[in-house]
């Protein structure tokens, strides 16, 4: 009974950690169509920039420990919005016309670039700013102890999926943005400003992932190479629910977070594959993903 | 249009000779009296904080000390034997095929006079047979596997200044059983790939062999750099063990060790961590004291009190402004083996010994160390013989200075397979000839 509850919990954990991970991803692809390598070097970014600021901010003495959550925040929005207002409006916007797969490498080459500033930012030493992660204390549940920073991040990513979903269908711009996905030369007719979506749509995305990272950084010890490490679950989670879709994000990385529970419970062994053990199922059933769409070819 | 050829012909020579002699332009440079020295090590990637950096850092401080000759007895003479060092560093990240292209790069283009470095075990197979081919003395500093001198039964070129994997675990079952604790099941997480692997099949059959009847409670393989153990943690708490064993290394060890105490993980058993005082200062208090943890050999917290040793901590410190962790230790150990397998070698002061003479004389040398004195005693004089220390974490809230307590220290006698023997056929023999006082 008690792995089963930890199985559930367990997954839930990674599951809603993946979500955050992976929405910034599926954000541009759904609106822009733009496989962004560069995702990781995004997460990798917020999660320096939180982990700097917070260890700042405690080096410095007595400040109130519960500040430290507003700095991640302000961290997370502070370089998701520089960084991604600078990606799109100094590289992306010249791009945009240019085939999907060409896309792919754009943004990987900026990955590379990504990375290597972050390390000449940073430096290569490992940022470990434990603080925040342990400030909110243990809750047993089912005859196991669980972190509560990690039970929250649970409520986090149920309210940025939320969010994500309400704004795309229950709202004006959520419309727009819908018809620029479907026909984006028929919405620059009818008036609709596809530029400035566009900007929005990447600063959101980025912003996202730079959240992802900046809500992770206590829980880790923040070390070069942490992007690229996570690109590969977030591209694996958004395949497996389809590109370009919130639900599928949500689904797909339901589905990867409560199978990895089960194989580190039930047959470890066998955990390093159950990942795209999953992926290769979906894919070989649904090849467009779970929630994904065929695009039907205009002529 | 063959006219024209034969008139650009004697440009294009010309071109060609420059072109030659602008890439053999550092092998030119190398002739410049000094000693020079390859160091290999983590510059970028997972590896390079932990391990790298503190390594290079250790380089750092030894070779300046060496060229301005403030380095305690014996080691007294300027540099290497009355000559500058001067040292090329390299990044180890980037994959064995990259480090043997760079490894010839040392060799042939830059003229390295020998190469200290390489912390991942793949680098160290992969290089160890170029070396030899090559004739470049080699001083491999801290890659822990043990087939390194199982696969070069002859090794000429290749030493290792570092103990091999098998002592950190064969330490760390004697460690725990000696302590007196409760072990009658033993949980494992390791980073899937060799390292991981290798420890934990040299663990498990050391408890095994000394502790009859011990059960292994949960196996779990993360992936490398996964960062997220949630799901490992809970298994590992259903699986109520009373040890849990890792060689994690690195963000991957602070992170687990970080997540475990979050959940009280290490509450109510021990854990020990083969490579965790290279993380002392860092863990900062969110390692629970009493978690046991080792430094691959008597470096770092665990270096002896002698002058050599404290001289060592105090220049680190004094340059890096944080205390020396065990990368550093094991990097100055290297380039002291080094420097007095030269010197021992060199006829007079001010010469540099031909390769064969330096590796000839660096064969079974016993040498003082920042750990105290080394032996070149297995793998035919190419592999150090050292003993092992394992202690306990404590932290100080009021200092905020972490420290080791209880410390135990093994002869190297007593956790070494003799020559022609390996780790675990010597573990299942039940440690034939082992000599622990």
């Amino acid at each position: 009974m008690t792995t089963l509850y930890a199985i559930l919990i367990d997954g839930m954990i990674y599951a809603s950690w993946l979500f955050l991970v992976a929405a910034g991803l599926t954000v541009i692809y759904g609106v822009m169509r733009i496989l962004n390598m560069a995702h990781g070097s995004f997460y990798a970014i917020g999660a320096y920039t939180g982990a700097a600021l917070v260890g700042w901010y405690f080096a410095g003495g007595d400040g109130a420990p519960y500040w430290s959550y507003v700095l991640l925040l302000v961290a997370a929005l502070g370089s998701g919005l520089l960084v991604g207002w600078l990606v799109e409006q100094g590289l992306l916007q010249f791009m945009y016309k240019r085939d999907e797969l060409l896309m792919v490498i754009i943004t990987y080459a900026l990955l590379l670039i990504l990375e290597d500033t972050t390390k000449l930012i940073f430096g290569v030493d490992p940022y470990f700013t434990y603080q925040p992660y342990s400030l909110l204390g243990r809750s047993d549940i089912g005859g196991l102890t669980f972190a509560n920073y990690d039970l929250l991040l649970i409520l986090v990513s149920v309210l940025i999926g939320a969010g994500c979903w309400l704004i795309l269908n229950r709202t004006h711009t959520g419309k727009v943005l819908r018809a620029v996905i479907q026909d984006r030369e028929i919405a620059v007719a009818m008036g609709v400003n596809v530029k400035l979506m566009f900007a929005l749509t990447f600063v959101v995305g980025t912003t996202l992932g730079t959240l992802a990272g900046a809500l992770t950084a206590p829980a880790i010890s923040v070390s070069p190479g942490i992007g690229v490490e996570v690109i590969v679950l977030a591209f694996a989670v958004v395949v497996v629910g389809g590109l370009g879709s919130i639900e599928g994000a949500i689904v797909g990385a339901l589905l990867v977070g409560l199978t990895r529970s089960v194989a580190v419970h039930l047959a470890p062994e066998v955990e390093l594959f159950v990942i795209y053990g999953v992926m290769s199922l979906v894919l070989a059933v649904r090849p467009q993903g779970l929630f994904g769409r065929n695009l039907a070819r205009k002529i | 249009m063959k006219k024209g050829l034969t008139r650009i012909a004697p440009s294009l020579t010309a071109a060609a000779v420059a072109a030659a002699f602008s890439l053999a332009a550092p092998a030119q440079a190398a002739d410049n009296g000094k000693f020079r020295i390859g160091v290999v090590t983590f510059l970028s990637g997972g590896a390079a904080g932990p391990f790298g950096v503190p390594s290079l850092n250790g380089a750092k401080v030894m070779v300046e000390a060496l060229n301005a000759a403030k380095v305690p007895a014996p080691y007294g003479l300027k540099g290497i034997n009355g000559v500058d060092i001067e040292v090329i560093e390299v990044d180890e990240n980037g994959g064995a095929s990259k480090q043997v292209e760079e490894f010839r790069n040392l060799a042939q283009r830059h003229k390295v006079d020998a190469v200290i470095g390489y912390i991942s075990s793949g680098d160290c197979l992969a290089v160890a047979p170029v070396a030899e081919e090559l004739k470049m003395p080699t001083v491999l500093f801290d890659c822990g596997t043990s087939r390194l001198f199982e696969e070069n039964k002859n090794p000429a070129y290749v030493f290792r200044t570092g103990l091999d994997a098998a002592i950190d675990n064969i330490g760390a079952a004697r460690y725990l059983v000696d302590s007196g604790r409760k072990i009658e099941s033993v949980a494992s997480i390791q980073q899937n790939y060799a390292w991981g692997h290798d420890s934990w099949g040299d663990f498990s059959a050391a408890i095994k062999q000394l502790e009859p009847g011990v059960k292994v409670a949960t196996e779990q393989l993360p992936k490398l750099f996964q960062g997220q153990y949630g799901a490992e943690i809970s298994a590992i708490s259903v699986s109520k063990p009373d040890v849990i064993h890792s060689s994690f290394w690195g963000g991957d060890m602070e992170a687990f060790v970080l997540q475990g105490s979050a959940r009280g993980l290490f509450d109510k058993r021990t854990a020990v961590l083969t490579c965790g005082e290279s993380a002392l200062d860092r863990f900062k208090g969110q390692a629970p004291n009493g978690l046991v943890i080792g430094a691959r050999g008597p470096f770092g917290a665990f270096a002896p009190d002698t002058v050599l040793s404290n001289w060592f901590r105090e220049a680190y410190r004094a340059k890096a402004e944080i205390d020396p962790t065990y990368p550093a230790y094991k990097m100055a150990q290297a380039i002291l083996g080094l420097k007095a397998a030269v010197e021992k070698a060199a006829a007079k002061p001010g010469e540099i010994p031909a390769k064969e003479a330096i590796v000839a004389s660096f064969k079974g040398l016993s040498f003082e160390s920042v750990s105290g004195t080394v032996q070149m005693a297995r793998a035919g004089g190419h592999q150090a013989l050292q003993g092992i220390a394992y202690g306990e974490y404590r932290f100080d809230a009021k200092t905020g200075k972490a420290t080791v307590a209880n410390v135990k220290a093994y002869g190297g006698e007593c956790v070494t397979p003799p020559d022609g023997t390996s780790a675990s056929e010597w573990i299942k023999a039940g440690f034939p000839g082992a000599q622990c006082n």
